[in-house]
């Protein structure tokens, strides 16, 4: 077996020490009963050259040659090369969680940058080392909320990513923790101010919106940070597009943020891994979730970075720990760091910028076409919008996979009253040619194909 | 002092923060012109529309390269040397797992796009899924959870979802103080209250304090097999007896499943539930803390309440996604897991097929005897039961010294080693759990043993040498007590 560096005559050799007869020997305390004594079922071993090939194979049976007009919480945006050349470095990818801080200052100063980095785009004060990803961020921050306020209720818009909400739904079902789900606005695609403002009560521990939201509408931020903070309730804003920062307002008035960071440079790797993050105010950073580093001197007095406040932690703090997460997503937060030092401070805006001219001309483009119109146009978006249609997604969307293009995401598998709505993403990756194609294809003749 | 021959000191090279090397105008970007109309974002968004622009650096290329390039040279890593950390299991990472994981088609596919055109990748999940239920010996599996603690975190979920399903959720799960510190938190999170089980003489499971607490109230004992100090519970089928006679359920945590993998089935045994560290086990990197991956696997009577969705095939055998699952615990994360970790893991056990597999578990079994024999005497071993894949000692002999495993640990640093896992399980008093994993060979372990031994030597003979390694880093012991008073989380630009 080429990873493992023995010869039979070391084991033997081995064994000899140990004064152990034969390898079984050293199994002898699992019952016989227990053993295994076949072979596992599992494919043969296979030299690398075949792994390529087979996994070669089954790349090629998802189709690779097509224009993606998905988001929907995953975004396909340009990854600069040297992400991939950097994070395989093994002094990076082969190395554990920075505990011995003496001998992992590179990932601990990394990730510093990379908290550093979450704040200034979120408007927060600080931000943790990474989440699994947004959905499991946004049920975290939740529960945040929860030990910050000491109250027991969530308030949810109906326009956070559906898969978002059931996550949630099932992290808080077992903590006594009522949700109550907050309708949209139907000219807008915002959440309902009044019904908002109705139901956020002093039993409020916070409330939990998206934006953009998962219609790509920007939510009034301000607004519903006014309602929630009114009644002592905290305000948590979920960024599944974490680009639109570039040029998106940050939620400088929630009190946490939850981000998915995928579309700072991870590839979309069929939805993971991905990389979510909290970002919060100063006073409520010890009622958060997941690893922090800080930095600290050593004896000399030189800069250095360690883990800290661990006392939230479940190492320390078991049954009683904020949260009960280990190991995070920290390769994928370098990527991101990466990502943002390759656009930087105007990079980030330009490349935010060509992601809101893309979306704003397809959106026309397409909603231009006969049996087509644009819904939610009473507020602002970014890279997303949601098409109406007389003729019936299924049918359309053929048409459109037969010219090599995968349309918008049917949204009445999560809202069954947007019937022939459709769910639309154009990042910078998608070209002028490609919208005019689907816009042509789109309302086409049937009879045609 | 001993002469160190493993290692030599070699120059690294100073870095600044990224934010301190910024400067107006530099450039790591360029963007295509924009093939449609520009827009006015400030038009368009209004009061939304971002004024002040996040302090991001600036910065070219070659800088980018090289910053990150020296933070890398400030990491130990698999790559350079053994990393025994015990429970973490930090064995050689392929590289081809990296290359097919990258493969266009995989690293480019959308969660939602059509089932058809996402064959490929289905069928990777579906592979996976039947050789982890083969090696687990369980009947069905989720792979959705995105680390070990989260699969804990669904396992538990199956378990009071099952209780539930039987008209009572109970109250308790049982965890041996041995245990991880994510069991008991698990175990919160999902509603139960916690009760320790105190561990036995020989640092396993005491069977007759099992069966007085196990009792209609108890959900679930989670054990860790072999335990946190390497050790395989040899009556294991009586533990689940003791729980199924009160309707209780095993929970395995398997973060040590490298000791079985092919010698031992956990569903074999009487487990009910487990969880799978797929960035353990199965070689997926440990990327300085993640990503990972930890699929749940389970027996059949658990399978009705699995994560939504679940992998099927269609009438025609296409694979695709079941969501109508009435009794499912719901979703534990967006989309369908942490698949580039799946890439990898199915990568891996191709690579090594069966005989592999177990050719595997033994060698790290092996090191794992081969360390103690060759450190017990001068290292006290508080526990002589057989080891598995991981050793644990005490500092007993070296404490009386006054010297810590901490120190020892720190010291094992300036010998070209990563340190052990320090302080844990806390049933050891100042534990020294030492997990060699497979991948070090004859010539690493005895200069791990070389090392280990001249430690104890320089307790005896110099101490404070030991007490204030390490000596050779970058930085030297750094202010942990400062950094947690003071917290300073990020950079600032200073207000000059």
């Amino acid at each position: 077996m080429r990873y493992l560096p023995k010869s039979p005559a070391e084991r033997e050799a081995m064994l000899a020490e140990i004064g152990a007869a034969s390898i079984d020997d050293l199994f002898a305390v699992i019952p016989a009963e227990d053993r295994l004594n076949r072979d596992l079922d599992v494919p043969r071993a296979q030299a690398e050259s075949e792994i390529i090939d087979y996994f070669r194979a089954a790349g090629r049976k998802n189709a690779t040659n097509y224009a993606s007009f998905l988001g929907a919480g995953c975004y396909r945006h340009y990854r600069p090369v040297i992400i991939d050349s950097l994070v395989q470095r093994g002094e990076f990818l082969t190395s554990y969680t920075p505990y011995q801080a003496e001998i992992t200052q590179g990932t601990l100063q990394a990730i510093f940058e990379f908290q550093t980095m979450i704040a200034e785009l979120t408007g927060m004060d600080v931000a943790n080392a990474s989440m699994y990803d947004g959905s499991t961020g946004a049920a975290e921050a939740v529960m945040m909320a929860v030990r910050v306020t000491g109250r027991h209720k969530a308030v949810v818009a109906a326009t956070v990513h559906p898969e978002y909400r059931e996550v949630l739904a099932t992290y808080t079902k077992h903590q006594g923790l009522p949700e109550t789900l907050i309708s949209y606005d139907r000219e807008t695609g915002r959440i309902d101010l009044v019904a908002l403002a109705e139901q956020v009560t002093e039993e409020t521990a916070a409330v939990l919106v998206q934006s953009p939201n998962f219609f790509g509408v920007i939510e009034d931020i301000p607004a519903i940070a006014e309602i929630a903070h009114a009644k002592g309730a905290l305000l948590i804003v979920s960024i599944a597009e974490a680009v639109s920062l570039g040029v998106v307002r940050p939620p400088a008035e929630a009190d946490i943020v939850s981000l998915e960071a995928q579309s700072f440079g991870v590839a979309l790797s069929y939805g993971g891994p991905f990389c979510g993050v909290l970002a919060t105010k100063e006073q409520f950073v010890r009622q958060m979730p997941g690893r922090l580093v800080g930095q600290t001197v050593d004896g000399n007095g030189n800069r250095g970075f360690v883990l800290t406040l661990s006392t939230r932690e479940q190492h320390i703090r078991r049954e009683n720990a904020t949260s009960n997460i280990c190991t995070n997503q920290a390769l994928v937060a370098l990527m991101a760091t990466i990502f943002l030092s390759v656009y930087g401070k105007e990079g980030i805006r330009e490349l935010a910028e060509h992601n809101l001219a893309k979306a704003s001309y397809a959106a026309q483009t397409l909603s231009s076409q006969p049996g087509a119109k644009l819904r939610f146009t009473g507020g602002p978006r970014f890279n997303e919008f949601v098409l109406q249609t007389e003729e019936s997604p299924a049918v359309w969307s053929q048409r459109l996979l037969d010219a090599k293009i995968v349309g918008g995401i049917d949204l009445s598998r999560w809202y069954p009253e947007m019937q022939n709505c459709t769910l639309w993403c154009a990042t910078e990756v998608i070209s002028r040619a490609n919208i005019d194609t689907a816009a042509r294809v789109l309302t086409a003749n049937p009879v045609e194909a | 002092m001993e002469a160190i021959t493993k290692v030599r000191p070699h120059q690294t090279q100073n870095e600044a923060l990224l934010f301190e090397k910024s400067s107006p105008g530099k450039r790591g970007y360029m963007l295509p012109p924009l093939d449609v109309p520009a827009v006015n974002a400030a038009a368009l968004l209004g009061d939304a529309h971002r004024k002040a622009s996040g302090e991001l650096p600036e910065l070219s290329e070659i800088e980018i390269i090289r910053h990150f390039t020296r933070l890398s040279t400030w990491n130990y890593a698999i790559d350079l040397g053994m990393y025994p950390l015990g429970s973490c299991t930090m064995k050689y990472n392929p590289r081809v797992n990296e290359w097919v994981a990258r493969i266009e088609g995989l690293a480019d596919a959308h969660p939602y796009r059509p089932v058809a055109l996402a064959q490929g990748i289905l069928e990777i999940i579906d592979n996976l899924q039947r050789c982890l239920i083969e090696i687990t010996g369980m009947d069905a599996i989720t792979l959705q959870p995105a680390a070990g603690a989260h699969g804990e975190f669904t396992g538990i979920l199956l378990v009071r979802a099952w209780h539930e399903s039987q008209g009572n959720a109970r109250k308790k799960i049982l965890i041996p103080d041995s245990a991880h510190g994510t069991n008991p938190a698990t175990a919160a999170i999902c509603g139960y209250t916690v009760e320790n089980l105190k561990s036995n003489s020989e640092g396993g499971i005491d069977l007759e304090a099992l069966a007085r607490q196990v009792d209609e109230e108890t959900a679930a004992l989670m054990l860790t097999n072999p335990s946190t100090i390497g050790v395989f519970e040899s009556r294991i089928a009586e533990i689940a007896e003791i729980l199924h006679a009160k309707g209780a359920l095993l929970y395995m945590d398997g973060a040590n499943m490298n000791a079985l993998v092919g010698k031992a089935r956990p569903g074999d045994f009487g487990v009910d539930v487990m969880h799978l560290n797929l960035h353990k086990t199965f070689s997926t990197p440990h990327g300085g803390g993640g990503p990972g991956s930890g699929p749940v696997a389970c027996k059949a009577f658990l399978e009705p309440f699995l994560p939504t969705p679940i992998l099927t095939q269609d009438e025609n055998g296409a694979r695709c996604w079941n969501y109508d699952r009435p009794q499912s615990v719901g979703r534990v994360r967006a989309f369908y897991g942490n698949v580039g970790m799946f890439i990898r893991a199915l990568a891996y056990i191709l690579a090594n097929g069966p005989e592999g597999l177990r050719q595997t578990t033994e060698d790290a079994v092996l090191n794992a005897n081969y360390i103690r024999k060759k450190l017990e005497d001068v290292y006290e071993l508080p526990y002589k039961t057989a080891s598995m894949h991981e050793v644990v000692f005490s500092d007993k002999r070296q404490a009386a010294r006054g010297v810590k495993t901490g120190e020892i640990a720190k010291r094992l640093i300036d010998y070209g080693f990563h340190p052990y896992t320090v302080s844990f399980p806390m049933i050891v008093q100042g534990a020294l759990m030492i997990e060699p994993t497979e991948s070090e060979s004859l010539e690493e372990l005895d200069l791990f043993i070389a090392a280990m031994r001249a430690i104890a030597r320089e307790v005896e003979e110099t101490p404070e040498l030991v007490k204030t390694a390490p000596h050779s880093t970058r930085v030297s012991k750094l202010d942990e007590v400062q950094a947690a008073r003071k917290p300073v989380l990020r950079w600032r630009p200073s207000k000059n």
